[in-house]
């Protein structure tokens, strides 16, 4: 259905044509020159001073040793999934499909299987997010009932030299738990997995 | 002839109709839970509350019959405001478990939430629980907490089965649907009251956590279970093929006829589903048992048939067919081989077992689904034999090669009994759906699809011709019959096949007048609604 009321956005366009400075064309190498020896001059400048100990911070641009070193990310940060589990160990899903069916991705596969336990009656017999296909939206984890999918592992770098490598079972998604409570020793097995 | 006004919309009814059913045919909707058009009613549900003027109180719409001069609201504040507290009364104990429901997506309790609850539940209480998960008979499974107590399925099991399984027992809060003591919910129509469950209490063992309701699509088709011909949906997946362990069919439920099977179907046809895609499917044309390409066997069923003519003459060989194969297919069948090769051993008639019998209700002894279309067909040519006169023949060596058309011989006549007569043939084609004794007995098999996988039409045991669509596409290598048989006509160099069951059926009709009737017409606009129970 058409809108009633529709909204007028004007744009400014920038001019098509250059002035006359910017045609000389010499003027404008100068500048751009003189803007990079700034910030080199200057970047220098405090890492020397931080060198010898003057300055303890770099109010400047830093350098991170990526991977061995890593900014600090956001709680809210939606990274890897990972499937959360109840108190006593067994997973809070219970295969509803919700996450199934609202990813736009169409990333996540379930398959459903029933349980003797009369209060949960269905599981995840498989479950299984293709992450090369996810398009990180957050929506499984909005439309989960359970909360039982969860985007907090703090996990970014996902690569796989084949693309059944990026498909991640439940088994996987499982043995994950989230960045927040994650041991040093984790860490560093989260590590070497992920530098496999 | 009461004239009422409901909603300032007036109305000529007959003597005796319902406010409800008067509202239906106005095309409003009032919502209920215990009111089914095949049933008694009960009125527990109280979802169906109205104002009338002049009435003291609100009135039951499934109860009230209508009378001259009645003016009925059903949208006033008053019955808005009754409805939605009637339904916090019915989920007052329900576990609002609807992520591992079934029945989410098709469950009245959401729906009527949607559109007339939306209320914060004001009950302090706790729920009160009971039964999760409790097996009723082979096919139904009850949850106790979902259940509402509209009494559907006790006056299912009352009034139209009459098998008596179902009550509600205790009192207050803590009444419970439950099976008599010591009577499994288990008669042929057990699965009806899945259907008629308006929550999700009793749900389908076979069908349980397969797969989401919504993941599926739905056509009209019609039942091959037996001669009733009864009218179904066939709800299957177009996608996501994971789900319901990688089959593409997923249930078969009644579609409401009033002509042949009202609102219900038996189980056996119900769950004939399964066999759909089972393993015994043919996939690939075979020769002895080794598979191979449509072309190659094509060639050889071809040569081996030619070479039986011109030694023993036409007249050796037998064509035993289904009676469950559609209207244009039999047809076919009897241009191609009575006709065009003049064969005059076409047999079909297969008398019933004796374990089959006919009930009041829907189910026919008559296992196969176009019967009456045979003996018009077939008998029209005065060639028609019992498939036992067929095989006593054989056995006498007096017919030397069989052309079988998707009939399975071994249940009524015994499968050492088949492949023993069939070791005496020359050759032997099978084109068919199913592996069987049969098949395995014939040399040729050539797979044919199943009535899901094709177009056409039946004709039930009273003569009414019904369409069905083709659902799915084929599965594996198979080909629908009508295909296959313009491959042969084109190997026996016989003049050409039609293959569209349209034009078939055209043309069936002006060879015999029952089906002469179209039913292709504008199949969108013929196509029954594919409606949900009500």
């Amino acid at each position: 259905m058409a809108t009633q009321n529709t909204i007028r956005v004007s744009v400014r366009r920038r001019a098509a044509t250059l002035s006359f400075w910017e045609q000389v064309y010499l003027f404008e190498v100068i500048r751009g020159l003189w803007i990079t020896t700034h910030h080199f001059v200057l970047n220098l400048y405090y890492h020397i001073l931080k060198l010898f100990g003057i300055r303890k911070t770099h109010p400047l641009t830093p350098t991170i040793q990526y991977p061995e070193e890593c900014r600090p990310l956001a709680l809210r940060l939606r990274t890897l999934h990972r499937l959360a589990r109840r108190d006593d160990g067994r997973p809070r899903c219970v295969a509803c499909m919700m996450c199934e069916t609202v990813c736009p991705a169409l990333c996540i596969q379930i398959v459903a299987a029933a349980v003797d336990d009369p209060n949960i009656e269905k599981r995840p017999k498989s479950f299984d997010i293709d992450i090369g296909k996810c398009v990180f939206c957050g929506f499984c984890v909005e439309a989960c009932p359970e909360d039982a999918i969860r985007m907090d592992t703090g996990i970014l770098d996902i690569a796989s030299y084949s693309r059944g490598g990026m498909v991640l079972d439940i088994d996987r998604l499982l043995s994950l738990n989230a960045a927040t409570e994650r041991t040093d020793k984790e860490v560093d097995q989260l590590q070497k997995w992920l530098l496999q | 002839m009461p004239t009422l006004t409901i909603d300032n919309q007036e109305i000529k009814v007959p003597a005796g109709t319902r406010v409800i059913e008067a509202a239906k045919l106005l095309g409003i909707e009032i919502p209920h839970y215990c009111y089914h058009p095949a049933l008694s009613i009960a009125g527990s549900c109280r979802m169906c509350l109205v104002e009338i003027e002049k009435f003291p109180k609100l009135a039951i719409a499934c109860h009230t019959v209508a009378t001259d001069g009645m003016i009925v609201h059903t949208n006033s504040d008053k019955a808005e405001h009754a409805r939605t507290s009637m339904l916090e009364f019915l989920l007052a104990n329900h576990p609002l478990d609807c992520p591992v429901c079934d029945q989410a997506g098709e469950c009245k309790l959401q729906q009527y939430y949607m559109t007339v609850g939306r209320h914060n539940s004001a009950l302090l209480d706790n729920k009160i629980k009971k039964t999760k998960a409790r097996v009723l008979g082979p096919h139904v499974i009850l949850d106790s907490e979902r259940c509402i107590l509209c009494s559907r399925c006790v006056r299912f099991t009352a009034e139209i089965s009459k098998s008596h399984e179902l009550g509600i027992f205790n009192r207050g809060d803590h009444s419970e649907l439950l099976n008599y003591p010591g009577k499994a919910l288990d008669n042929p129509y057990s699965g009806n009251v899945v259907d008629i469950c308006p929550v999700g209490a009793l749900t389908d063992r076979d069908f349980r956590f397969k797969v989401r309701v919504w993941y599926l699509d739905s056509k009209p088709s019609i039942c091959h279970g037996c001669a009733r011909g009864c009218n179904i949906r066939v709800d299957y997946l177009r996608r996501r093929f994971h789900h319901n362990d990688g089959k593409r069919i997923a249930r078969f439920k009644p579609r409401h006829n009033p002509d042949v099977n009202g609102h219900w179907i038996c189980d056996a046809g119900r769950y004939s589903y399964k066999q759909l895609e089972n393993e015994d499917r043919l996939l690939t044309p075979q020769v002895d048992g080794t598979p191979g390409g449509w072309d190659s066997v094509l060639a050889g069923a071809a040569k081996a048939f030619a070479g039986h003519v011109s030694e023993f003459g036409v007249n050796s060989i037998a064509l035993i067919t289904s009676a469950s194969l559609s209207n244009e297919e039999m047809f076919t069948a009897q241009e191609l081989f009575g006709n065009g090769l003049k064969m005059e051993k076409i047999a079909w008639r297969i008398p019933p077992g004796p374990e089959n019998k006919d009930d009041d209700l829907l189910i026919r002894a008559d296992k196969n689904a176009n019967s009456f279309a045979a003996e018009k067909i077939f008998t029209s040519t005065s060639r028609a034999k019992d498939v036992e006169e067929v095989l006593a023949k054989t056995e006498a060596g007096k017919i030397k090669a069989w052309i079988v058309l998707d009939a399975d011989l071994g249940p009524a006549f015994g499968d050492e009994r088949i492949a023993k007569a069939a070791e005496s043939l020359r050759f032997s084609w099978y084109l068919g759906s199913y592996r069987n004794a049969t098949s395995q007995a014939c040399r040729f098999v050539l797979p044919s699809t199943v009535f899901t996988e094709k177009e056409g039409t039946v004709t039930n045991f009273a003569g009414r011709v019904q369409h069905f669509p083709a659902v799915v596409s084929p599965l594996g290598g198979a080909l629908p019959l009508l295909e296959i048989f313009a491959k042969l006509a084109g190997r026996l160099e016989l003049p050409t096949v039609e293959t569209n069951p349209a034009r078939v059926y055209q043309s069936l009709g002006q060879s015999f007048e029952h089906f002469a009737q179209p039913i292709y017409a504008a199949p969108t606009a013929k196509a029954a609604p594919t409606s949900k129970v009500s």
